[in-house]
């Protein structure tokens, strides 16, 4: 069936209020009597709290209370688990240590909340912020994974015997046994670092107990508004009804903003209770780089065996994996690297066994990617030596192990985040890695342009870089969806937005089925109130799994509208049409009747109905999916380097994603355009430098540097449609897809265009100075 | 990030500010364009109890010439006016091409030219532009004023000769000698970052086109412009040869300048650009120059 409104090119429903400042978003709101929050950190990374005086702070006037962890009594407790190791995994080792409210015995990252201090303003906040006397006592900081591990290293959390946080191996056939059949076997040590999400909008609270209602509003900047409604209702002891949690207009999320129950989410709520005031707490961006979690610290030993004819036989992989001072997010990311690592490719033989480290250094929890990136980089930088070493083309060596056609539903077999075997659900991948070589020009370049390039003194170099994306995971989410009175529909759904374009892509899928326009489609999301089972917005799965719980509810109301239309029309359900909001009959349009008309029949004031009528247009469904639909891409890149000052200027660049069906490719675009501008941070930009006292060199935007509009290339967007059979969207997730390629891609084009040179990238990421350092290493090694 | 408490002046007229100045003394700061004063503030990185703010005193917002054919700029004199003025391009293009590289626009609407010398910090490009340029300034007190060579008033990281209680007021840049041209480099990880190495060179040739004079002054190089006294001494009397060239910025970089390490380039990395950018510059400058008759 045609479609009319799904895969069009819908301008956003959300800009206008946007782009004219008059979108709410947690600082903006303002209630009477609101007083401010500002915390105490700890500057060290590793200490033990002797002692804490906050009498000089509870003096300040305009203080109003000054809490420690001792102040909370019962009320202090570490935060819950979010996510277990998965139960179908063998043998897995999993200590759970979480984060806590306020330090009480000793400090286990640098920017780890010590006091917090609430009073009239911000600015006397952090006043009496410096009038607190603290005595730590600094101890040796964990920093370093390897070392961490060592016999006698200090220990991050003393009751356990080492810093192993958590150990799990997966496998599928027989490494060994193809190691032996190999031609060739590439053994590497592969690093990756860590970077922060750096969203526009830091983290922010505002919680309002009311004593007359007792009634608890939150507005948060998170993700996962629901689990942080029930969490909380659980925390401080009161119905869930009690406690209602609004996710507002939101900043970006990227992950981190996933984390459930970060101090500061904990406290200020409980404050208000306590001091019955409103009380708003906003993350400064010093803040942000410490207590907002961090990703992408592994270290890697791989190995991988391959035949003569470029053919991969097997993958070995043992990696180590930081997850910072606590581990409330279980295994996710070092999941999501495992089923990764194998890329799209077709292998049989995979031995993955990873040791998960406490460091003190701030929480490892998701970002945008989620251990993907770092799978992807591994696979593809030894494909790339391996092409190399057999005198095989980069592309050929891809294209002849991609995952074929056939093979889907493609069973990897490697347990997935969602703790089944992950399957991939559908994918054609060569025509999309052929669309990015036709796109860039593949062959025009290197046979012709790059030569007369080089020949001109030019260092320009090439990369084509394939993924996956594993996406939309369950385990469910809801909507319910309303045609009020005046003709317009309203729909409520449980996940937060952080800017996807939920307020219109979520509409398209609404006035598909009701024929109404996509501006007349209300959306609302993240608010409990509103609607209260879900799970949130992430792992790419919000268009996904949201996406096809509103389409089931709007199917429903689509079902309801005919049936009474049906009736008042005196024509068949089948000679309806739904067009323009209004019910008509398909060969006589003007024998119609309105949607709005149809509600107010739906819900009359007097009269009798017939028993087991539903009031209203109106339905509520959900969707989980069976298992994650898994997306594929290919991202290709022409980069010029000036090889003496390592700067780089990206001359091309082209993305295709087949992420199943494209609800908005406006939207899409934007999605990808936001993940390469992460993606490209990643590769060359971004880096956090922890030093090995735990303490970190740049937390700030003047050293800290994510690419600009100066830095971002134009992007060029191909799409391929492959449909996932798992909803009836056939939708796949794309948040992600952005970023998760861009450090391998990179690798490859700067080894590419440095061709004269046996440069060999092993790490990301890269920066002008560790690329000059390695160019260093590479003459001194000739 | 909110900054200490601190009491607050908004004078009008020059006297006005060093009244206030002569009064606090060192517990007091000067509010130029704030593009480092404020951030640094709200880090609490610099705790003012007085902020003298010289945004409403007019009379230090100009651009004109002067007798010798120099130019004169007022110290609140924003970066964008310095920008777009068609009298610095014409009597000052070092200056003019530099000023685009300051920053982002945004920084350069605010910031100001006597803010950002005041502040001399070592990778500001208008802290070596000036000496490149044999800039002076003037600084003014209650007791009067002096005049100090720009080459003279940076001391140190973020130091300067100026006394709490005195204004620099004004910034006079002589007019470039035929012959002459220049050229500044650097290389940032984005454009409108600190530089990781800059450098400015002015140069002058003789009637028989040998070199006369090469100046090159370097940023983020050392504690503060880094003159690059021995390159200059290598040039002299020659012929700009690409050797020539290459020697002197080889000179440069391993000896005139001391380089620091830190997360975004070590300091062998940072002499090694040193080195690139004074040879691309001095080639540059010398080019200009054998066209500047």
């Amino acid at each position: 069936m045609t479609k009319k409104f799904i895969g069009k090119r819908v301008k956003r429903n959300e800009d206008p209020r946007l782009l004219t400042g008059q979108a709410l978003f947690v600082d903006d709101v303002e209630i009477p009597g609101m007083l401010h929050a500002a915390f105490l950190r700890s500057d060290y990374a590793h200490a033990r709290l002797l002692s804490i005086d906050v009498s000089a702070a509870r003096q300040r006037p305009g203080v109003v209370a000054v809490f420690t962890a001792e102040d909370m009594g019962e009320d202090w407790q570490p935060g819950p688990p979010l996510v277990s190791p998965p139960p179908t995994a063998k043998d897995v080792i999993f200590h759970s240590r979480r984060q806590v409210p306020l330090v009480k015995d000793k400090v286990r990252h640098a920017g780890e909340a010590i006091a917090v201090v609430i009073a009239e303003s911000r600015y006397i906040a952090e006043d009496a912020v410096e009038d607190i006397l603290v005595e730590l006592e600094p101890l040796e900081a964990v920093s370093d994974l390897e070392k961490s591990l060592q016999e006698g290293s200090t220990l991050v959390h003393d009751d356990l015997e080492s810093n192993l946080a958590a150990h799990l191996i997966q496998k599928k056939g027989d490494y060994e046994a193809a190691r032996e059949k190999a031609d060739l076997v590439i053994t590497r040590r592969i690093v990756t670092d860590r970077g922060a999400a750096a969203a526009m909008e830091n983290r922010g609270i505002v919680a309002h107990w009311d004593e007359k209602s007792q009634h608890l509003t939150v507005w948060d900047t998170t993700q996962a508004p629901i689990p942080i409604r029930n969490g909380l209702a659980a925390r401080l002891g009161l119905s869930a009804n009690q406690v209602r949690v609004i996710a507002p207009f939101v900043g970006g999320g990227f992950g981190p903003k996933m984390m459930m129950f970060y101090p500061e989410e904990m406290l200020i709520p409980w404050a208000s209770m306590k001091l019955s005031r409103p009380i708003k707490w906003i993350e400064d961006r010093r803040e942000n780089f410490y207590a907002t979690t961090q990703e992408r610290g592994q270290n890697h030993d791989v190995e991988l065996a391959l035949s003569r004819d470029g053919h991969i036989l097997g993958l070995k992989d043992v990696f180590l994996h930081d997850t910072g001072a606590y581990d409330p997010y279980g295994l996710t990311i070092p999941l999501n690297t495992q089923c990764h690592l194998m890329g799209p490719y077709d292998i049989e033989n995979f031995t993955s066994e990873v040791s998960v480290v406490f460091t003190n250094k701030t929480l490892v929890t998701p970002v945008r990617g989620a251990g993907r990136p770092q799978g992807i980089f591994i696979i593809e930088r030894l494909l790339d030596i391996a092409a190399k070493e057999l005198g095989i083309d980069q592309v050929e060596i891809r294209k002849r192990n991609l995952i074929p056609p056939e093979a889907f539903p493609y069973e990897h077999k490697i347990i997935d985040q969602a703790f089944a075997p992950l399957v991939l659900d559908s994918g054609n991948y060569w025509p999309v890695m052929k669309k990015a070589l036709d796109m860039i020009g593949y062959d025009q370049f290197v046979k012709e342009e790059q030569p007369r390039l080089r020949a001109e003194g030019k260092y320009v170099g090439i990369g084509i870089t394939p993924f996956i994306e594993s996406t939309g995971v369950g385990p469910y989410e809801g909507a319910r969806v309303t045609v009020e009175a005046s003709g317009k529909v309203f729909v409520a759904t449980g996940v937060g937005t952080q800017g996807q374009g939920h307020f219109t892509t979520f509409a398209q899928i609404v006035a598909e089925q009701l024929g109404v326009a996509v501006s007349d489609v209300r959306i609302v999301t993240g608010d409990t109130t509103e609607f209260h089972w879900g799970t949130g917005t992430f792992a790419s799965r919000g268009a996904v799994v949201a996406g096809n719980a509103i389409h089931a509810s709007a199917s429903i109301v689509r079902q309801k509208v005919l049936k009474l239309a049906c009736k008042i029309l005196e024509t068949p359900e089948e000679e309806l049409e739904l067009e323009c909001g209004l019910v008509r009959v398909a060969d006589t349009p003007h024998k119609s009747i309105s949607l709005g008309e149809l509600a107010l029949l739906a819900n009359p004031l007097r009269g009798a109905v017939e028993p087991g009528t539903e009031p209203g247009l109106e339905a509520t469904a959900y969707f989980g999916p069976q298992y994650g639909a898994t997306a594929f891409g290919t991202h290709a890149m022409i980069i010029e380097i000036d090889p003496e000052t390592m700067m780089i200027a990206i001359k091309r660049y082209i993305t295709v994603e087949d992420c199943g069906t494209v609800l908005n490719p406006l939207i899409l675009e934007g999605q990808i355009h936001g993940g390469v501008s992460m993606g490209i941070g990643n590769a060359y930009y971004e880096k956090l430098h922890f030093d090995e006292n735990g303490q970190l060199l740049n937390a700030s935007f003047a050293d800290y540097l994510i690419p600009s509009a100066t830095e971002m290339p134009r992007i060029e967007v191909g799409h391929v449609e492959t449909t996932s059979p798992l909803n009836e969207l056939g939708t796949k997730g794309v948040g992600e897809a952005g970023t998760i390629p861009v450090p391998a891609l990179f690798s490859q084009a700067i080894e590419n265009a440095l061709y004269n040179r046996e440069l060999e990238i092993l790490e990301t990421p890269l920066s002008p100075n560790r690329l000059f350092e390695l160019l260093v290493n590479e003459e001194k090694s000739r | 990030m909110k900054p200490a408490p601190f009491e607050y002046y908004a004078p009008t007229t020059i006297d006005e500010a060093l009244s206030h100045l002569a009064e606090h003394g060192y517990d007091a700061k000067v509010l130029a364009g704030g593009q480092s004063l404020i951030p640094m503030m709200n880090f609490r990185l610099v705790q003012p109890s007085v902020l003298v703010d010289l945004n409403n005193i007019a009379e230090l917002s100009y651009i004109h010439p002067d007798e010798s054919g120099g130019l004169r700029l007022g110290a609140m004199t924003r970066h964008h006016q310095v920008e777009v003025d068609p009298l610095v391009a014409e009597l000052a293009p070092l200056l003019h091409e530099t000023m685009p590289k300051i920053a982002t626009s945004q920084i350069r609407s605010r910031g100001t030219f006597g803010g950002s010398l005041s502040h001399a910090d070592p990778s500001a490009e208008l802290v070596s532009v000036s000496v490149a340029l044999d800039g002076r300034f003037r600084l003014r007190g209650q007791n009067g004023e002096r005049w100090v060579p720009a080459n003279e008033f940076f001391i140190g990281l973020f130091t300067t000769l100026l006394e709490p209680d005195e204004i620099l007021v004004e910034a006079a840049l002589p007019s470039m000698p035929v012959r002459s041209g220049c050229s500044l480099m650097e290389v940032a990880r984005r454009p409108h970052d600190f530089a990781l190495v800059g450098v400015a060179a002015v140069v002058t040739l003789d009637e028989n086109k040998l070199c006369q004079q090469a100046r090159m002054v370097f940023l983020s190089a050392g504690d503060g412009p880094m003159v690059a006294h021995k390159a200059a001494e290598s040039l002299k009397g020659q012929a700009p040869t690409l050797e020539a060239i290459r020697a002197a910025a080889e000179i440069a970089a391993s000896e005139d300048i001391d380089p620091g390490s830190d997360i975004h380039a070590t300091a062998e990395f940072r002499r090694h650009l040193a080195n690139v950018l004074a040879r691309r510059a001095l080639e540059q400058a010398f080019e200009r120059a054998a066209d500047n008759k």
